[in-house]
């Protein structure tokens, strides 16, 4: 390899080879990404502007639609179950991706296993993750018959097509995202802060405190803007398996598209967009989160 | 060990299974010979199975699918093996702003997208076609190829590029037979990436596949309107199985490289 990093002085004249160089570096960049720049402009950031447009100029300039959204009933409330669903579910993934994140890191030889298990559903679309759980929590679902088997409830209840179903897949749909950066920043520590804690006397749930909690700080932080960003947007779940009248921002703006009301559907765009991008720019603020989270991004 | 104490393997256990359960609960299903969904099945077979691999009404929407991902994965790969190669050495403001703008559908919940998309291409009379779907798809998947190029690209040690054009190599032979070769896992990669994200999209699809250009995750959002019939379970095994090979082939090829 070093032969070759060393390229022998009178191979070629350096002089040739220099005005290439230095073509290169100045105009091939550009000219490499301009097609993939161009293309993304006009089939997706124009078509978007221009619809996200609507809210601002329909019928004439405006910010009528936006001072409209204050005395708004139909969307306080669907704003209030947006945030309230993600919220839960963000906790609820908080609550079962950490121990996940910490048995996956300590685990030796059930690693790969664990791996496996965590990748399969994260793999598997939000469609046939949804409909799994259509499958399961039904009314002669295998949770329903299970809870009368035990002797829990005397007749099925009704948990599909509620919040508690949304609240459910949705967990199960973003765990990953959740555990992920957590076992990255879980992994980051060094193994003798914790020996040199316990040998100093610190009792396991002392060590976890004073010790691995602060230094996982960054991964639960990334962890957690990136599962609150990613259900805020949800759609399909909440279509599929929540209740018909729990209504989440992306399910009114796909109404209202279907009322061919644009002028309202793109408010309602903006707002989750603008949302999620406050939420998203405050996070890389944060010190360690900006890393994490493109760890977990690829 | 002291994590160990801490977290029982029970613990970790249950939530795995709660993670794993669903998606072989589905899989067993869909071997079911019962007419109706209940677990577990009272007999076995291949009935659904032979009800998907019989019916057009599943078969085209299959091809459909097929095809436009295979056009967004030649599509969004060049594009984005391109602009991944020359996106580090840009200009810092225009770096930023590419960077931004190709990463972003990432970050856009998918429902603005696909409104926007829909209303853009309904004016260009786009709407119920697979050019369509293979334009939308391709945006969504691009990031997927960019990011996974970049990371392979660098890996690789400048001096082997600087090696070759000193040696006399033009820019365009350097690039074939020094760099290409090099971040090739990369590509492979993020074609992977590409092919399942346009392959598994529905919610572009619900707006702007029309009667024309129905896809499978279309077609199974329609029947689940009306029904959950076992068939459904059969074509998820299949999408998962799919999906699972393509995906551990990236996981592997990402693993290996870089090792």
């Amino acid at each position: 390899m070093s032969e070759i990093a060393q390229p022998s002085p009178i191979a070629v004249p350096l002089g040739s080879v220099r005005p290439l160089l230095r073509n290169w570096r100045r105009h091939v960049p550009l000219l490499l990404v301009a097609p993939l720049l161009i293309y993304m402009l006009v089939l997706y950031a124009l078509p978007v502007l221009a619809m996200l447009l609507r809210s601002l100029n329909d019928p004439t300039w405006t910010l009528s639609h936006y001072t409209a959204l204050f005395e708004d009933v139909v969307f306080a409330k669907t704003f209030w179950i947006t945030l309230n669903t993600s919220v839960t579910v963000t906790l609820g993934c908080l609550v079962l991706g950490y121990p996940v994140a910490m048995g996956l890191v300590r685990a030796k030889t059930t690693a790969p296993l664990i791996l496996v298990v965590i990748l399969l559903p994260f793999w598997t679309s939000v469609l046939v993750r949804s409909y799994a759980w259509m499958v399961l929590l039904g009314r002669h679902g295998l949770v329903n018959e299970g809870l009368i088997a035990l002797g829990m409830i005397d007749r099925p209840i009704r948990i599909l097509n509620t919040p508690l179903a949304t609240q459910i897949a949705m967990i199960h749909i973003l765990l990953p995202y959740m555990i992920l950066p957590i076992a990255n920043a879980l992994r980051q520590i060094d193994p003798s802060l914790i020996r040199a804690a316990s040998g100093l006397g610190a009792m396991p749930f002392m060590t976890f405190r004073q010790v691995i909690l602060p230094l996982s700080m960054s991964g639960v932080a990334a962890g957690t803007l990136l599962t609150f960003v990613l259900a805020l947007g949800f759609y399909i779940t909440p279509a599929m398996v929540g209740g018909p009248r729990d209504i989440t921002l992306s399910m009114l703006i796909a109404q209202q598209v279907d009322q061919l009301n644009w002028a309202y559907a793109a408010t309602l765009s903006a707002v989750l967009l603008v949302t999620a991008l406050v939420i998203l720019a405050v996070a890389r603020r944060l010190p360690g989160v900006g890393n994490a989270f493109r760890m977990s991004m690829r | 060990m002291i994590l160990a104490r801490l977290v029982p393997a029970g613990v970790v256990g249950l939530i795995l299974f709660f993670l794993a359960f669903p998606i072989v609960v589905v899989t067993v299903v869909s071997f079911s010979e019962a007419t109706y969904l209940t677990f577990p099945p009272p007999a076995f077979g291949f009935r659904w199975y032979e009800a998907y691999f019989s019916s057009p009404d599943w078969l085209n929407p299959t091809w459909v699918s097929l095809w436009v991902a295979a056009a967004v994965v030649v599509l969004a790969t060049s594009l984005g093996t391109l602009a991944a190669l020359g996106i580090a050495r840009l200009p810092k403001a225009l770096r930023i702003f590419a960077t931004g703008l190709i990463l972003s559908p990432l970050i856009v919940p998918g429902i603005v997208v696909a409104i926007g998309i829909y209303y853009a291409y309904s004016h260009y009379g786009l709407v119920g076609t697979p050019i369509a779907m293979v334009l939308a798809h391709t945006c969504l998947a691009v990031p997927f190829v960019v990011t996974s190029v970049t990371a392979s690209l660098s890996g690789i040690d400048p001096r082997l590029e600087q090696a070759s054009l000193s040696l006399g190599a033009t820019p365009g032979a350097t690039f074939w037979q020094v760099t290409l070769p090099l971040i090739r896992p990369g590509v492979l990669v993020g074609a992977l990436f590409a092919f399942i994200t346009s392959f598994d999209e529905l919610i572009v699809a619900l707006f702007i596949s029309g009667t024309g250009a129905v896809t499978l995750p279309r077609r199974m959002w329609d029947d689940l309107r009306f029904q959950i019939d076992p068939t459904i379970a059969a074509v998820s095994t299949l999408t998962i199985v799919l999906t699972v090979i393509l995906m551990g082939a990236a996981h592997l090829l990402r693993k290996r490289s870089a090792a």
